[in-house]
């Protein structure tokens, strides 16, 4: 079973000047994306994996943002491509799905116009060929009826459709490649069930690759191929969805695994990781980033500089500090971290 | 006698149309809810957004009028009080809002925020105020000397524990929390839900835990109220409802969590495909005409269900 790898990052740094000097959100990432295959991110926030997705689409403000190393979709890299270049192609090869719908859509348009909107910078198709396909994408997205909402504007919409109106968007063009960032956080249950079903029926269908981010590891179990866990710009765990959650090893996914509260098992107590993730300016840029949260840890587990090394086949960690990691009996004194 | 009691509670919107604008139509937020809460326990409301479940719970502090019904506080009608009646049974119920960092004034210090309350329910001294803040501050694990700080100076867990400083200075004997962890990020949910659990050990306090998370109020809750447009769909203890759901919404609901189990997926999808041909096919047994829910009836001694 030979893949199509569709997006190649390599070593991308995305650094953001705060008082005029750069520091990296996103620090030597790479990763590669198949097609007909979600890789999901995840994190706690302030991880860089917003960052990461913003910049495959070319959304951070130029002024302020310094790209490093090379974002490659389909061989070609994206990063020294101009404006115009990349309009031809992010909306036609790269769409994205955003988390919240309300903010996302044009609440002066009507959801119709939105959907061909796209299909006006990338297609010829004459106005009503346009308006024949987006009501099959409509149909496609699961809205009951086509015809009615086609007129309709988002704030006449349940969040559940206006997501569904968002993800009829992102596809379009039928892209390549979906960046989904946290397409179902703002949604209920119910809704977030069905958008995932949505999401992966139409994955398989157009054999997209998707960009999963998410912090809620429930969806990810749901959804993913493969998992990239990050921590403080880094990628600190990548391995497929099965590996992940079976035989987790870095400290970092470990301990998210277990701090989340389970519908299957209740637990008298949720584990708690020390402190926060760190502001880009305090981070520190050598050594293990994830050390100062598992200071019980000795010192000497952890390496100089540490590397991203393949484990298992597929299975990369970083850092030699899991390799005797193990949970503190009690974690009481994890209340008075206070603030220093 | 149950602890709290609230009985066929109603609250409902006027909608307003037509010739002088007069009350066409009502929007029934809350319609005919019964619960009762023990002391020392945890209840969880849950439901999906829409469903009334926030307006129940800020009813019961005061913040909306109840348009019919009773809400018994240790017997004592709530809704039956003049505003100045109401002003002593005030501080036994507090809240904890749901986003930290709407519900903290910016302008204000630590001190200040905390000691509000304080201020309107206790002539203290300044210094035996201070003591007090100070105290609760260390309870919820921040450092005494941060009460001079401002808000933004917090990170979102902090912030959190801010506001739950703030509704234990009174001394409350209920408190309402609504949606308290969805705004953080899941390390910083379990040290505020741990802190939670501890807390109500040791001053003995009654929780109604408002929340869509079913993993969360699984983990905090001992009884559990199911809410579908304004009423009531299943009520029962945790195990019964996770493990024996009767009703088709309830079903629904529990079947739609993500299973944390990448192995199970299949199975799960299917659950989902069996549970929605169901909830198609026997609509009309678990719904009016009107598309609502029958009212409770028991099948044991501790689990309702909304079957005709």
């Amino acid at each position: 079973m030979s893949k199509q790898p569709i997006l190649q990052i390599e070593n991308l740094r995305v650094s953001f000047r705060i008082h005029d000097e750069y520091y990296a959100a996103v620090d030597g990432v790479s990763l590669t994306v198949n097609e007909n295959e979600v890789v999901a991110i995840v994190g706690e926030s302030g991880c860089g994996k917003s960052a990461l997705a913003l910049s495959i689409m070319g959304l951070h403000p130029l002024e302020r943002t310094k790209l490093e190393g090379t974002i490659a979709f389909k061989g070609k890299n994206l990063l020294p491509l101009s404006v115009p270049q990349l309009n031809q192609i992010r909306g036609k090869d790269i769409g994205m799905i955003f988390q919240d719908p309300l903010t996302a859509l044009n609440p002066l348009m009507s959801v119709g116009r939105q959907i061909e909107e796209s299909m006006d910078y990338h297609t010829k198709l004459s106005s009503s060929a346009k308006r024949q396909r987006t009501l099959e994408l409509l149909k496609r997205v699961g809205i009951p009826n086509p015809e009615k909402t086609y007129d309709r504007y988002p704030h006449e919409l349940s969040g559940g459709m206006r997501q569904r109106i968002v993800i009829a968007i992102a596809i379009a063009c039928e892209p390549s490649l979906i960046i989904a960032d946290e397409p179902t956080t703002a949604l209920d249950v119910t809704i977030q069930a069905q958008i995932m079903g949505l999401l992966k029926e139409l994955q398989q269908q157009m054999k997209t690759g998707i960009i999963l981010i998410t912090h809620d590891l429930g969806v990810v179990a749901e959804m993913a191929d493969r998992v990239a866990v990050m921590y403080a710009g880094e990628i600190v765990e990548l391995a497929d969805v099965n590996t992940l959650f079976s035989r987790p090893l870095h400290p970092y996914t470990r301990s998210l695994l277990h701090s989340i509260p389970s519908v299957q098992t209740r637990k008298e107590k949720l584990h708690v990781i020390q402190g926060i993730v760190p502001s880009l300016q305090k981070l520190p840029r050598t050594g293990c980033r994830f050390k100062s949260r598992i200071s019980w840890i000795d010192e000497s587990e952890h390496e100089k500089n540490p590397i991203l090394r393949e484990v298992a086949p597929g299975h990369w960690v970083r850092c030699t500090c899991y390799k005797n990691f193990y949970f503190p009996q009690d974690n009481i004194g994890d209340m008075n971290y206070g603030i220093s | 006698m149950a602890f709290l009691k609230v009985n066929h509670l109603k609250v409902y919107y006027p909608v307003r149309g037509g010739f002088f604008r007069r009350v066409i139509d009502y929007v029934r937020a809350v319609d005919d809810v019964s619960f009762e809460l023990e002391q020392g326990e945890t209840y969880g409301l849950v439901g999906e957004s829409g469903c009334g479940k926030t307006t129940t719970g800020r009813t019961i502090i005061g913040l909306i009028k109840a348009t019919a019904g009773e809400i018994l506080l240790e017997g004592k009608d709530l809704t039956k009080l003049s505003r100045r009646e109401f002003y002593h049974y005030r501080k036994d119920i507090q809240m904890i809002f749901q986003d930290p960092y709407s519900s903290l004034n910016p302008r204000k210090r630590v001190l200040d925020i905390i000691a509000e309350p304080l201020r309107n329910f206790e002539k203290l001294s300044p210094q035996e105020e201070k003591r007090k803040v100070q105290y609760f501050v260390e309870k919820v694990g921040l450092h005494p000397e941060s009460i001079y700080k401002y808000p933004h100076e917090f990170s979102g867990g902090q912030r959190q524990r801010i506001g739950i400083a703030r509704a234990l200075t009174l001394n409350p004997k209920l408190i309402i929390a609504d949606e308290p962890v969805s705004a953080l990020d899941v390390s910083v949910q379990a040290q505020v839900l741990n802190f939670m659990k501890e807390i109500q050990k040791e001053f003995q306090l009654t929780y109604l835990f408002i929340s869509h998370d079913l993993g969360i109020i699984r983990h905090m809750c001992d009884r559990i109220g199911i809410m579908y447009r304004g009423q009531f769909v299943e009520e029962g203890t945790s195990e019964e409802i996770f493990h024996d759901p009767q009703h088709i919404y309830t079903k629904r609901l529990i079947s739609a969590i993500p299973n944390p189990n990448p192995q199970h997926r299949q199975e799960q999808v299917k659950l989902r495909q069996e549970i929605d041909k169901e909830y198609h096919n026997s609509y009309h047994q678990y719904f009016d005409a009107e598309g609502r829910v029958y009212p409770l009836k028991r099948i044991s001694e501790t689990h309702s269900v909304a079957i005709p």
